[in-house]
């Protein structure tokens, strides 16, 4: 093996492959030929670093510096002063050096600032596409122990229990919990699913850690099937996303070729078939039955609940269903151990979030980030503040099923219980900053749109109620508004939240109701002059 | 035939209902599934035919009309919204001549609204095929435009 004196990592993602990151990567690496500096110097691809529709975007390291918006003609100059004469280009650096940003506490702002990883640690600095890589970097290492100090699955999923880790998929139940119950159920026959049918408009965490880390996954997938009991399992992954699918099929080929997925894992007897299920756009399948019902082929609708899929999922048998962020804090937790887990983090909620900063920031993208972290950090330290200077309105935390904070609401601690008590929810942990050039009402017209779109039609509330809100909300942003609007609204959105079948139904009553309450003026007087004009 | 090779390739098991219709579907150049297809998948899977039509009409990656050469999907989820998704629509519906949910007389372009892409750090953003284009503004949609119909 080779050393070098420095690294050149190229994120790839949907938006650096359609900026032409692999042209720039062929360039770079001629120049560097012809400069001999390939023994010197090592190009690698990794996947994406968090931040997004920046270009291709090209690191160095060990200097930890970013580039932006690289194009071929920028290649020479930054191998003739960056990596020649140690001197920066500063128009492209990811901030200007003289001027680097620091928010109060000095800490630097945006991709610069530290960030603890545990879910993305590797998805940025290794290869996905090579499993020799991701075992250097200690990939795997968590199977091995449970296998090497001979862990029974009750210990493994008593380290889970005692870790605190809750589902990160939204519901923020707990994981050992839900292991155990699957465990406990009765019937030999067993299955443990990875939902990453991520359809919550502004997250896209999941892609990340499917495109960056897939052999994360699947080690996570297979300590699962072991505690659990499931000789078979399966990922159901959302249609759209062709990147995710490709390099998670890569990965699990590459881990059955190595032994550490399929029949005798590592000689030790246990045996864990894996496959990926292709989802076909449907936003209501990322709720766990109707998720089942779709990978077993059918619409997807949703289930009626009891009985949960513990005891009554795929095939009626007993499933566990996770979120993919869950899974992938599993390595770590085993390899770790559950002490460490707890130290991260809140009390109630332990570990690290993903969380993913959209709409009017300087720097959108994604970060992994203690939970608890106060919103104000996200949004103006990781974010990098309202873009253009302008002032906060407003942010709608969690996606379409999310609710809408206001400014009072800035410094709320980021995790399932500070939001709760705040009438807040963590959801997915998007965050969607909206400036004070935006309006309310416009935005929840785009949920209601988005919620009358996605109902599957099954059951009547969610049907009938996602269409009679949309037409009222259109009504009003239309300036076509009346007295009582906002209390229908209001009471269709409780209603549907009483009576409906599934989260989907259950959940637009949060975007209603934290719009109306935070922003009261704004909706009555969108009424007021309609009924003046 | 290509629809017999694909069948081919799966165990008669119903879960494999989804992969099929993508790999019917993908295999067209129409991007979509005829009734002949949806037919023959319900007979080699042992399904009634309305079982299987129930499937391809609930999801929206399927189609049972021929589309264009070009799909695209626009977003239309609100982080798009935010950053300006119904101009884009708008200045897509001017270019190409069509509505949403309809294809060019030459069979080149087809509009879809989309749910979220899952590309929301580039908003408001697009899929043509399985290209994804984020940071729209109506002069690079129109270079796109341009780009596909020189049939690059």
């Amino acid at each position: 093996m080779s050393i070098y004196r420095t690294h050149i990592l190229l994120p790839i993602d949907e938006g650096t492959v359609q900026a032409g990151v692999f042209e720039i990567k062929r360039r770079l690496e001629s120049e560097l030929k012809a400069r001999k500096l390939q023994k010197e110097i090592k190009v690698l691809q990794s996947g994406s670093v968090g931040i997004v529709g920046k270009g291709v975007i090209l690191a160095v390291y060990p200097d930890r510096m970013y580039y932006f918006q690289v194009k071929e003609n920028d290649i020479a100059r930054i191998i003739e002063e960056h990596l020649l004469k140690g001197r920066i280009v500063t128009d492209l650096a990811h901030a200007p050096v003289a001027s680097m940003a620091a928010d109060q506490t000095g800490a630097r702002v945006g991709l610069t600032r530290e960030q603890r990883r545990v879910v993305l640690d590797k998805a940025w600095t290794v290869d996905p596409e090579n499993i020799n890589e991701v075992l250097a970097a200690g990939g795997y290492r968590a199977l091995e122990k449970i296998f090497s100090n001979k862990l029974s699955p009750e210990q493994v999923i008593e380290e889970v229990k005692r870790s605190g880790l809750r589902g990160r998929g939204g519901a923020g139940f707990p994981t050992g919990m839900k292991w155990e119950f699957t465990r406990k159920a009765a019937g030999a026959e067993k299955y443990i699913i990875c939902n990453a049918d991520e359809g919550e408009p502004g997250t896209f965490k999941d892609r990340l850690i499917l495109e960056g880390d897939p052999h994360k996954l699947i080690e996570a997938m297979t300590i699962a099937a072991y505690a659990i009991g499931a000789g078979r399992g399966y990922i159901y992954i959302r249609g759209e996303y062709g990147l995710s699918i490709e390099r998670v099929q890569k990965a699990i080929d590459q881990a059955r070729e190595f032994n550490l997925l399929g029949k005798n894992i590592l000689e030790t007897g246990f045996s864990f078939e894996l496959e990926i299920k292709k989802g076909a756009g449907a936003y209501v399948c990322g709720e766990e039955t109707a998720l089942i019902e779709s990978l077993e082929g059918k619409r997807g609708n949703p289930r009626v609940k009891p009985p949960y899929p513990v005891t009554h999922g795929l095939w009626q048998k007993p499933t566990a269903v996770n979120n993919v962020e869950t899974l992938a804090n599993i390595p770590a937790i085993i390899s770790n151990g559950a002490a460490w887990f707890r130290k991260i983090g809140t009390d109630k909620c332990p570990g690290t979030k993903v969380f993913t900063i959209l709409g009017h920031v300087e720097y959108p993208g994604l970060i992994e980030t203690d939970m608890g972290t106060p919103l104000r950090e996200i949004i103006f330290s990781f974010g990098g503040g309202i873009k253009g200077g302008k002032k906060f309105k407003a942010a709608l935390l969690g996606g379409a099923a999310g609710v809408f904070l206001s400014e009072p609401l800035l410094d709320v601690k980021m995790d399932f219980e500070n939001l709760k008590e705040n009438k807040a929810v963590l959801g997915s942990g998007a965050v969607l900053v909206m400036d004070e050039g935006t309006s309310i009402v416009d935005m929840l017209f785009s949920i209601a749109k988005f919620f009358a779109h996605e109902s599957c039609g099954q059951c009547v509330p969610c049907r009938v109620g996602t269409r009679q809100i949309l037409d009222i909300i259109y009504r009003v942003r239309q300036g076509g508004g009346r007295q009582g609007d906002l209390e229908t609204m209001l009471g269709l959105a409780e209603v549907m939240f009483r009576s409906s079948l599934c989260p989907l139904g259950q959940s637009l009553v949060m975007p209603v109701k934290s719009a109306l309450e935070n922003f009261k003026d704004e909706f009555a007087m969108a009424i007021r002059h309609a009924e003046k004009s | 035939m290509k629809r017999e090779k694909i069948l081919q390739n799966y165990e008669p098991s119903g879960d494999n209902l989804l992969a099929i219709l993508h790999d019917i579907q993908n295999a067209s150049t129409e991007h979509y599934l005829t009734d002949a297809d949806l037919r023959a998948v319900a007979d080699f899977l042992g399904l009634a035919y309305s079982f299987v039509y129930g499937v391809a009409t609930f999801y929206t990656m399927y189609s049972l009309k021929p589309r264009g050469r070009y799909l695209i999907r626009v977003c239309q989820s609100p982080p798009c919204h935010l950053l300006g998704a119904t101009t884009i629509a708008k200045e897509l519906v001017r270019l190409l001549g069509i509505s949403f949910g309809e294809t060019t007389p030459d069979r080149r372009f087809t509009l879809e609204m989309s749910s979220c892409l899952g590309v929301c750090g580039v908003a408001p953003a697009m899929m043509v095929n399985d290209q994804v284009y984020g940071n729209l503004i109506p002069e690079l949609i129109a270079e796109v435009i341009a780009g596909l119909r020189r049939g690059k």
